[in-house]
């Protein structure tokens, strides 16, 4: 008998059928809902469990693989040191190499002599002149170090190894359990006896209390560096690891480095040339005064110095430090992890990481902060360019000064003020940001050393001439006198 | 049970599934603390920890003691402040769910409009003097400057 909404056989299909689609729905409404528990109850632990204690750590354990089972994420980002990548300005570029027996790297950096062959003069006699390349990451500092050929044209002293290892056990085990007496010792040791005594770069006990995880400064040279600068401040017995603030920590642990250093006397001791300041003027007088040259130069006989990568210094002086910016917080920037947050050790340039390195503080686009870096740079390339070009000019004029006879006396004005010139050079082509830790010091200090070459090719045309040398500490901002003052 | 027919099983099996599906979601709820979203407490929004700085920022904040989250962050009509909480409640359970968003976190375009709204809302006295005239220019936005009032980022 027809029925409305058919027969009793459709309307049982019928009603089977939405039974099932209840059903379905119910199903995976369930199954959704449990998903999501489980996802928030992994969000809960993840948040919950900061670290695993799996390891036992001691101040004996170097190896950073064993620190890494206690601290996966951040070994993880350590381990990825390894990348190469170029920013404009500075990173690397892997080129591959035919190992032989005296270095068995298959892959190495770009030379930088090759990219500008002005540095091979500005470093005539000087062994950075056979083989400079493009700083790599952590990973490499211990290898690329052990294989320059740096290391065949002089004997390199043990105290190298200061900061292109992990050599706090070292220390330890030199000074029996006194790291100031085991870093006197490695400082003189022979290159390759002290390398014997390390096997890691850079590693976790470096800067890590293997206790507490708290910061720590290991480097007994960036202990007394900073002593001599706090006294020269007025502040008797500053020490780091008993007076600094934890966000001070931040950048005195890469500090203990990323400084301008020499070797004093012949126990080679690493002394951070800080007594008068961090200033590139103070750090010249100090050298004035202690009269070291590193080297003779080889075409123009003036006692010259090398500066070393002084990112410490310069950052110092730029508007991040004054802003209490660390050096961590934009080379290691938080990442999160689930609903955890760690800093990131894989250490490298903020412009490869421009939203979590700049964008925490700066709220621009990162297209915009990028372009901003980047007018930084390349202004102080410019200058930079400008300033090599005045030291070549000079040299070039002293060699031929040289030639033509003259006595040690009359080219001693035109060689005191290259030493000066170069010095500030060289101040900024070797620190890592291309000008940007300190934009307007860093075109001072190149203004300054355009100038001090030009004056040194004046004084070698006119025996009459007075240079006019940059006062140290002139710069400092003056109190407008008083108009009872004389 | 010989008299449970077929159709009788099947929906005694929806019912159930139905049943348990209410009761872990309720379940889910309460171990979510799914109930301190409804209210204004600022450690809620702080629940997951994205928005920690945020929550510490504005415990040293100078509006602290004026005003809490939801007085910055949503309208000030019952109907219009939750359904921005919905719409919010939304957006971020989805992107902390999935991992995916953009870290630093950044404000959407509609909540920086409540946002400004709400600077109006208390301190009109003083800015519908500053204000633009003109209402088809940009409106000023108040915490483009003071941007550490409520939280510093």
């Amino acid at each position: 008998m027809p029925r409305l909404g058919g027969t009793p056989e459709v309307t049982k299909r019928r009603r089977l059928f939405l039974i099932l689609a209840a059903a379905a729905v119910a199903l995976i409404a369930a199954a959704g809902i449990t998903a999501l528990l489980v996802n928030i109850f992994t969000r809960k632990q993840e948040a919950r469990n900061p670290f695993f204690r799996v390891a036992t750590l001691t101040e004996e354990t170097v190896d950073p693989a064993v620190w890494g089972k206690n601290f996966p994420s951040q070994y993880d980002g350590y381990r990825r040191t390894v990348d190469m990548v170029r920013t404009r300005y500075g990173g690397s570029e892997a080129l591959p190499r035919t190992p032989d027996r005296a270095d068995p790297r298959s892959i190495v950096s770009r030379s930088r002599l090759e990219e500008d062959p002005r540095l091979k003069t500005m470093w005539a006699g000087y062994a950075f002149a056979v083989d400079f390349r493009e700083e790599r990451g952590h990973a490499y500092m211990l290898e690329d170090q052990t294989f320059t050929e740096r290391q065949r044209v002089k004997p390199q002293p043990g105290a190298c190894l200061n900061c292109h290892a992990s050599v706090y056990t070292a220390y330890r085990k030199l000074g029996g359990g006194d790291i100031f007496e085991g870093f006197a010792k490695l400082n003189a040791m022979p290159y390759a006896e002290a390398r014997a005594l390390a096997s890691h770069p850079v590693a976790c006990i470096d800067c890590h209390d293997p206790e507490t995880m708290q910061l720590r400064v290991t480097r007994p040279a960036f202990l007394e560096g900073m002593r001599a600068l706090k006294a020269s401040q007025g502040v008797k017995d500053w020490d780091v690891n008993r007076d600094a603030t934890r966000q001070e920590m931040r950048a005195y642990v890469c500090g203990q480095c990323h400084v301008e250093y020499y070797f004093r006397g012949s126990e080679k001791r690493l002394t951070y040339p800080w007594a008068n300041g961090l200033r590139v003027e103070q750090i010249l007088e100090y050298y004035d005064r202690e009269k070291f040259d590193d080297w003779t130069h080889a075409e123009t006989g003036a006692g010259v110095l090398k500066a070393q990568h002084p990112e410490f210094e310069m950052w110092n002086q730029g508007i991040h430090a004054r802003s209490g910016v660390a050096c961590a917080d934009c080379h290691m920037p938080y990442v999160r992890e689930g609903a955890l947050k760690v800093s990131d050790h894989h250490v490298r340039s903020p412009l490869l990481n421009v939203a979590r390195a700049c964008q925490t503080c700066h709220k621009w686009p990162e297209e915009e902060l990028t372009a901003r870096v980047h007018i930084i740079q390349e202004r102080t390339f410019r200058l930079r360019d400008r300033a090599m070009d005045a030291l070549v000019g000079l040299i070039g004029d002293l060699k031929e000064a040289r030639k033509r006879g003259k006595s040690d006396a009359e080219l001693a004005v035109a060689r005191d003020l290259q030493r000066h010139a170069q010095f500030r050079l060289d101040f900024i082509e070797a620190e890592n940001s291309m000008g940007f830790h300190a934009p307007q010091e860093a075109a001072r200090i190149l203004a300054e050393s355009i100038d001090l070459s030009r004056q040194a090719q004046i004084a070698l045309r006119d025996p009459g001439f007075r240079p006019r040398e940059a006062q140290p500490g002139s710069d400092a901002i003056r109190r407008i006198p008083s108009s009872s003052s004389p | 049970m010989a008299a449970l027919r077929l159709p009788a099983i099947a929906l005694l099996t929806v019912a159930v599934l139905f049943g348990i599906a209410a009761g872990l979601g309720g379940y889910t709820f309460v171990y979510a603390r799914g109930s301190s979203y409804l209210t204004d407490d600022p450690a809620a929004c702080a629940n997951c920890h994205v928005m920690q700085e945020q929550y510490d920022g504005w415990i040293k904040s100078s509006h602290r003691s004026v005003a809490v989250c939801n007085d910055c962050h949503t309208p000030h009509a019952f109907l219009a402040k939750y359904y921005t909480k919905a719409l919010n409640g939304y957006h971020h359970s989805r992107a902390f769910t999935s991992g995916e968003f953009h870290e630093p976190i950044q404000i959407k375009a509609r909540n920086l409009e409540v946002t400004e709204r709400a600077c109006r809302g208390c301190h009109a006295d003083i800015v519908q003097t500053i204000d633009h005239p003109v209402q088809t220019l940009d409106p000023i936005s108040c915490i483009r400057c003071h941007d550490s009032v409520g939280h510093l980022k």
